[in-house]
């Protein structure tokens, strides 16, 4: 199984003729899913990498047939129309790339999305991987280095930093722990699919035996996680990592979301609220890889 | 920065129809004074400050002479909050309190979107009333298309135990703020208290405000100089590097001063959101303090990562400096050591370096940083991805203990610092790269051309010219730093790339750090 992305989902690239559309297509294409085809307002019935560009995404899928995912390379300011215009051609899972998108965007992305039954990943992150798979996004950089970081395996990892996606994937890699799904839920304090959205989905995966995940101060993501933990929502061993504990209240650290406000989602009630629910939580980031290794042995134990 | 100060806040308020106190905003005791004047007694005087409990904090005065305004003024400006001096106090004339309550529109990711609230009292620590039983706060969301209907804002107010005219009034009052809250994207929107007087009439008494960062750019009303959330009025080297950042859009360059207080304080240069902040962690956990933040990520150029590099530097009082990212970052790294290289040489770096440049082309990177500045009278130590930020985190911890921040010491910098004999000069994107053709004539290994990966440069007269046309050439340019380095290498250091950050030299002056 693997989640959110197998080597038979249809993909439609919106933004497929700028800068980063161009890069982040050849990826997906080197290294899978299946891309069907890109939309550009304005550029439609030409021909890019080797894929047919529409002017709409409902003239795209009208023509190449139904589609699983679209991927968004527009700039910040029309990430949210785009994705909107996805999901009301009938494309159920959006992944939104670009970083900046403002807020009160996403907030109405939510509801629309919701109104529609779809759901979407991001806004700012690198997408979603199933090494050997596919990938959407731009995890990896290039076919190549997509190959040489991530290898498949059992472990699902779920990361609010697109960096510290890679690093984990790859640490895990040299510990001979492969990935069946790695995901970058985004690090805006919006995003469609945060942490417990992402371990909902682990949970059902049968591919999946364990998750690791990359936690941070600000929104209120990695307590729900256990929440769904105490309520046995989610019962597959938990690894995890939450970064900032030196922490300024009200300073926002890089990533949008990574923001203490009115004294919630610090690094301690993330950290304690997380261990009673009885995931371990490894105070350094150096120790996933063995920490997972030694709960994978446990688990393959009983 | 993203957070408005309370008499910005209010002034937006204001330009909605919303009822604030009458009030000015005075930067001295001779302006408090003639404030006052024109407002009549009796006044509050408040500081202007990002800080909660600002009453218990002596920040807050009521006033009602001119004495006691005089005196107040003088206590509170200057004063430091949370590390930072008051610059100004908004006087405003005082309310005759009826009844106080709490209104806020604010977005929660659990909806996720907007939520408002309402209790039926306002004061500090209303939430935990709250939670104590002794005030009554009522939530519900809202539509972030269509806004809160007043039906909505009523039931919010029967919720709280608010009656009869007091439901409507309160209400409407909380619709309005709404609207605002939509209409300037923001955050949070907190008005607390909000009174009404012994007439009923409702006032925003003091507001809280902030917008989304992303948002800033499509509200150019709010005058919002750093589109950021810190938790403290931006510093004058804070100002400088957004600025410089808004100017060079390749990759990211964000930097802030801490507050934190520790006695092992570090200068940290990180990669990345969550890479830094774990490595940040890593420092902490070896008794360290980062003295700042800093994000030189998304392929930063050189240029711009020298630039960050100076502004840690600039910080003066560190024991330290410690680089370090996620460590698999896919930027090539290499452009991150050449812009440390041209700034530890320039400073020159007085204090222990451990640099971990995990990552894209990691080894070219370690190489430059070694290569370039082993010479130095302290040791700098580079690492890649293979090497944990705890155990460079550790080796940094050792190195601080043998080597204390050396006295300033003459160090050649990668630049030119001498004035051409024969000068064949030209701009690039954010800076001027000079070569001194009298030293270049005497160049045999002419090392600037092969380094220039654009290729912009070619032999022309046994000496390196652009090649034409000139200014396309020029704006080719990545501002990468390897001419400059390959031209130290070789012993010659005809070229000179200059890369002014408008208002740094001032701001050392000021600050008395150079």
């Amino acid at each position: 199984m693997s989640i959110l992305v197998n080597e038979n989902t249809r993909v439609i690239v919106q933004g497929i003729t700028g800068r980063e559309g161009q890069v982040r297509t050849r990826l997906m294409q080197g290294y899978g899913p299946n891309i069907v085809a890109g939309v550009t307002p304005g550029r439609g019935g030409e021909e890019t990498l080797g894929l047919p560009v529409f002017d709409t995404v409902a003239s795209a899928v009208k023509q190449v047939g139904e589609v699983d995912a679209s991927v968004v390379f527009v700039p910040a300011a029309f990430a949210a129309d785009a994705a909107m215009e996805a999901m009301d051609a009938g494309v159920k899972f959006i992944v939104i790339v670009p970083d900046r998108v403002p807020l009160h965007d996403v907030m109405k992305l939510c509801k629309f999305a919701q109104e529609r039954n779809a759901r979407f990943l991001g806004p700012n992150t690198l997408g979603c991987l199933s090494p050997s798979k596919g990938v959407l996004g731009m995890m990896g950089g290039s076919p190549e280095a997509a190959r040489k970081f991530f290898m498949p395996g059992r472990v699902g990892v779920s990361s609010r930093s697109g960096g510290i996606t890679s690093s984990i994937a790859y640490y895990l890699k040299k510990a001979g722990i492969g990935a069946s799904t790695i995901v970058h839920v985004g690090g805006d304090s919006i995003v469609g699919l945060p942490h417990p959205e992402i371990l909902k989905l682990f949970e059902e995966d049968d591919e999946t035996d364990a998750v690791v995940m990359f936690g941070e101060i600000g929104t209120t993501q990695e307590e729900r996680v256990a929440e769904m933990m105490m309520q046995g929502a989610f019962t597959k061993p938990l690894v995890a990592y939450i970064g900032g504990k030196q922490a300024e209240e009200g300073t926002r650290f890089s990533h949008a979301g990574a923001i203490v406000e009115g004294g919630r989602g610090d690094y301690q009630s993330k950290v304690s609220a997380l261990g009673d629910a009885g995931a371990v939580i490894v105070e350094r980031f150096e120790d996933l890889p063995s920490e997972t290794a030694r709960v994978l042995a446990e688990l393959n134990g009983k | 920065m993203a957070k408005l100060l309370e008499h910005k806040a209010k002034e937006i308020l204001a330009q909605f129809g919303i009822p604030v106190p009458r009030g000015e905003i005075a930067a001295s005791v001779v302006e408090a004074a003639a404030a006052v004047e024109r407002i009549g007694f009796p006044v509050v005087l408040k500081a202007q400050a990002f800080v909660t409990g600002r009453a218990g904090k002596g920040l807050i005065h009521f006033c009602d002479s001119a004495a006691e305004v005089s005196d107040a003024a003088s206590s509170v400006l200057g004063r430091a909050v949370g590390g930072f001096p008051v610059e100004t106090v908004l006087i405003e004339e005082k309310l005759r309190i009826a009844s106080e309550f709490f209104a806020a529109c604010i977005v929660t990711d659990e909806i996720p979107g907007p939520l408002a609230l309402l209790a039926d009292r306002g004061g500090s620590g209303v939430e935990q009333m709250a939670r104590d039983g002794k005030a009554k706060l009522a939530r519900r969301p809202f539509d972030a298309a269509t806004g809160l209907k007043p039906y909505e804002a009523r039931s919010l107010a029967v919720e709280c135990g608010i009656t009869g005219k007091q439901i409507s009034a309160v209400a409407g009052f909380l619709v309005q703020l709404a609207q605002v809250f939509l209409a300037e994207e923001a955050r949070s929107l907190e008005v607390n208290p909000l009174v009404m007087t012994d007439d009923g009439r409702l006032f925003a008494a003091d507001c809280h405000f902030s917008v989304d960062d992303y948002a800033v750019v499509r509200h150019p009303e709010l005058r919002i100089e750093i589109a950021r959330e810190i938790g403290h009025p931006p510093t004058d080297l804070e100002k400088i590097a957004a600025a410089y950042e808004a100017t060079d859009h390749r990759g990211t360059f964000y930097f802030l001063e801490l507050g934190t207080e520790g006695d092992r304080p570090v200068g940290f240069h990180g990669a990345g959101g969550g890479g830094s902040m774990m490595s940040m962690d890593a420092l902490v956990r070896h008794r360290f303090t980062a003295k700042n933040f800093c994000d030189t990520s998304g392929n930063p150029s050189a240029a711009k990562v020298y630039r960050a590099a100076k502004h840690i530097l600039a910080q003066g009082a560190i024991v330290g400096y410690f680089a370090s990212g996620s460590g698999v970052a896919s930027q090539e790294q290499f452009h991150s050591a050449r812009g440390m290289v041209k700034a530890f040489r320039e400073w020159p770096l007085n204090v222990p370096a451990v640099i971990r440049l995990g990552g894209n082309k990691e080894e070219l990177a370690i190489e430059i940083l070694s290569k370039f500045l082993s010479d130095l009278p302290v040791p700098v130590e580079a690492y890649g991805k293979d090497d944990s930020a705890a155990f460079c985190a550790g080796r940094l911890d050792a190195l601080v203990r043998e080597h204390p921040p050396v006295e300033p010491y003459d160090c050649t910098p990668t630049a030119r610092t001498e004035d051409a004999m024969d000068e064949y000069a030209f701009d690039v994107r954010t800076g001027t790269i000079s070569f001194d053709h009298a030293i270049c004539r005497n160049c045999e290994s002419k090392a600037c051309i092969k380094s220039c990966h654009v290729e912009i440069l070619e032999i022309d007269d046994d000496t390196p010219r652009l090649k034409e046309p000139a200014e396309e050439s020029a704006h080719r340019c990545t501002e990468c730093l390897a001419c400059e380095l390959a031209c130290y290498d070789a012993g010659m250091r005809s070229i000179a790339l200059s890369l002014p950050i408008p208002g740094f030299d001032e701001c050392l002056a000021k600050r008395g750090a150079r």
